[in-house]
């Protein structure tokens, strides 16, 4: 919990390396948040020194993989903010129905959460059969816990409360098996997605998508590259297609946000 | 117990509170000066549903500006931020706001030290953390940071606090510059206006 054994010029030292050594680039997230991140880590593994530190993530392979997975945040839920799940519900994927066939990207999907809840929502408008959800992020390590669909049985509930107040009428408990302390998801929604690592800060833009979701990752991000990323997505949305960000996030000050209009009170805007 | 008061002029001041801080809040708020020269930001637990009940309560009971703080906002002197619920928030080098989504910490989100602990090495002596009533030591390690970095620690009386478990673990951890009774707490807000 001590916040100041690693400073910025350390901050700073570690995410050059990081960028050299390993090809990914977090100098432009957003500086605070890096930082308590990376000081959490160093105290979480108990290093004795800063040196010891960088030079493990440096040369260890191993241990990358886990400083990848812990500096980045994967903390998702399903259904949340139930309201947004609601507008898309009833605003959003019946006009994306009428198309005959819907791509949507979930950028930034971590363990899986928001693609499998938005695979109960498409299968419930009877969508899902012509969907395919492309679900992408930087850390392949969680993409592998998203492949499994499974869910610790304990947040259940919780997202059991979120899904009907997001609109759901069925029994959410249809849509998984319990299996020990985990709920296994039902592979037909997961049939419907692709799971692939994605850089938004290095990678390209890769399809065209009538609906993209980034939900609490550009938090993350410093504006210059809020803005990047925001091109991407640009290029990467049809006309008339849909993009979701975070209940906290904005295209507000992008230069480009004249040609979305933004949906009712949600987070949601169209591409005009 | 009590450290000379500096007279290094507040920054920023930073209220932190949970169970039983809502009624102190609404009590200092209606009494604050309407041109404070610092912005003031509250951390306060709540639940992730009630969104925007807090701040529209405090905007009623005073003609400061209040708003829920926005990512990437700028913070502003005379100003209340407030962080949002089940968001951490934390203060960049150039005082702008960054929300985090991150594991709870201490079973809040926002948490309250963890603002402390990211303000206190922007704001370092300029800095006035607040940490009012309540039931878990959330806040405690973030006062600790502050006193590192030279801000200043005032804690409101365990005994004037509804739920005095947060106060009076920060009272025994921390070596405060002041504890403040409830009642007392908008005058000495007031007071750090120069």
């Amino acid at each position: 919990m001590i916040s100041e054994v690693i400073d910025n010029e350390q901050v700073e030292l570690l995410l050059n390396d990081v960028l050299e050594t390993h090809g990914y680039d977090f100098l432009e997230y957003s500086h605070a948040s890096i930082k308590r991140r990376i000081t959490r880590l160093y105290a979480l593994d108990s290093f004795v020194s800063f040196a010891e530190f960088r030079y493990t993530v440096k040369t260890d392979k191993q241990y990358f993989k886990r400083f990848l997975e812990e500096i980045t945040v994967n903390v998702t839920e399903m259904f949340r903010d139930p309201s947004f799940y609601k507008a898309l519900r009833n605003d959003v994927l019946p006009v994306l129905g009428t198309y005959p066939f819907i791509r949507i990207w979930v950028a930034g999907c971590s363990t899986g959460e928001e693609a499998f809840s938005l695979a109960i929502l498409l299968k419930e408008l009877n969508l899902l059969n012509k969907s395919l959800i492309y679900a992408t992020d930087i850390n392949p390590s969680v993409l592998e816990k998203a492949k499994k669909g499974m869910f610790p049985l304990n947040y259940l509930k919780q997202y059991s409360e979120n899904y009907l107040q997001s609109g759901g009428t069925k029994d959410f408990s249809t849509y998984y098996t319990a299996n020990y302390s985990l709920a296994k998801f039902d592979e037909s929604l997961s049939s419907k997605m692709i799971f692939s690592t994605h850089n938004l800060v290095s990678d390209h833009s890769f399809n065209e998508f009538q609906l993209i979701l980034c939900r609490n990752v550009l938090i993350y991000f410093d504006k210059d590259l809020q803005h990047k990323v925001f091109n991407l997505f640009d290029n990467s949305i049809e006309n008339l297609g849909y993009l979701a960000l975070g209940s906290k996030e904005s295209l507000d000050f992008w230069p480009k946000a004249k040609g979305y209009k933004r949906i009712k009170q949600e987070k949601i805007w169209r591409k005009l | 117990m009590e450290k000379t008061v500096n007279k290094t002029s507040c920054t920023a001041l930073i209220i932190g509170g949970s169970a039983g801080s809502l009624d102190v809040l609404l009590e200092i708020f209606p009494q604050l000066s309407q041109n404070l020269n610092f912005p003031i930001i509250l951390v306060v637990h709540r639940k992730a549903s009630n969104e925007s009940l807090l701040t529209d309560l405090i905007r009623n009971r005073t003609s400061l500006l209040v708003s829920e703080a926005e990512e990437k906002e700028l913070l502003k002197a005379g100003k209340v931020f407030i962080a949002p619920a089940d968001y951490h928030m934390l203060i960049e080098e150039d005082h702008s706001i960054s929300l985090d989504y991150s594991e709870k910490i201490n079973y809040s989100r926002p948490s309250i030290d963890v603002t402390f602990q990211s303000a206190a090495e922007v704001f370092k002596s300029g800095l006035v953390c607040i940490l009012l009533s309540g039931s878990n030591a959330d806040g405690v390690e973030g006062l600790k940071s502050v006193n590192n970095f030279g801000g200043r620690v005032v804690i409101q009386n365990p005994n004037t606090a509804i739920m005095p478990y947060m106060p009076q673990q920060a009272v025994l951890q921390v070596q405060p510059h002041e504890v403040v009774d409830g009642h007392d707490m908008a005058t000495y807000i007031n007071k750090l206006n120069n």
